[in-house]
């Protein structure tokens, strides 16, 4: 049997996925409410903000959940491209290219913000 | 490569020909709107390291109408993600005790009871 990359891909694309599911929503709802003004003006304030991110393990957590999201979308379009046409070896090798390298560019933008 | 090889003929727009189908292709271009604002948390990251100005102008930039259209449709999206995902839990994670599977619907209500408790603590401790 010949060795697959497969797993190395399932992994952050099911912890990808399930953390993107258990977590986004509110994620975005916090979000919107602040943009919608519904929040008091103090809670995404910079220092409030700055002080969560400023301990590592937030910090941590954050660029992990991040990137696992990053690279479950990614894995996820480049299924989706092939049933929505992208079908020949070449056509899928290409997609397969650049949804992963986008995500590893990402991947590259996070951790230059961070280091 | 010989002609003899099976190429299976599939339309181009299969997917819009059953109400199932268009579920399936909705849940999986979920991930267009999810990785968008995974990388829009990036560009947040970024202008919260920049300083409290760029901080408020990211916020702004979220304030604007079309953000606040573009948010509301990311927030869809990931909702549907949510309740496919945790409906396929039961199948991508089955368990056993024993003998015994455990119901699709404890699996599939312990993912919801998840998402409930995780969900309050955000909005708890990030919402202020």
């Amino acid at each position: 049997m010949s060795i697959s990359n497969k797993p190395l891909l399932w992994l952050p694309f099911a912890g990808g996925g399930m953390l993107a599911a258990l977590l986004l929503p509110a994620l975005m709802l916090v979000l919107l409410l602040d943009s919608l003004g519904m929040l008091s003006t103090a809670a995404l304030a910079h220092e409030r903000v700055r002080a969560w991110v400023s301990q590592p393990l937030v910090a941590i957590s954050a660029c992990v959940f991040i990137t696992l999201v990053i690279w479950h979308a990614a894995h996820r379009l480049r299924m989706t491209l092939q049933d929505l046409g992208v079908r020949d070896a070449g056509a899928r090798r290409l997609s397969a290219r650049i949804c992963y390298s986008a995500a590893t560019l990402a991947t590259v933008a996070l951790a230059w913000v961070w280091v | 490569m010989s002609s003899s090889v099976y190429t299976p003929k599939l339309p181009r727009w299969w997917w819009l020909h059953h109400a199932g189908y268009r579920r399936y292709m909705v849940r999986e271009l979920s991930c267009i709107p999810i990785g968008v604002f995974a990388v829009m948390l990036i560009v947040g990251c970024w202008r919260l390291e920049q300083g409290p100005e760029s901080w408020q102008a990211f916020r702004a930039a979220l304030a604007t109408p079309l953000a606040l259209v573009w948010q509301l449709i990311a927030l869809a999206f990931a909702v549907y993600h949510s309740i496919t995902w945790f409906a396929l839990a039961p199948r991508t994670m089955p368990l056993r005790i024993g003998a015994r599977r455990l119901p699709a619907s404890w699996i599939a209500g312990a993912h919801y009871l998840a998402w409930a408790v995780l969900s309050l603590l955000v909005l708890r401790i990030v919402g202020g």
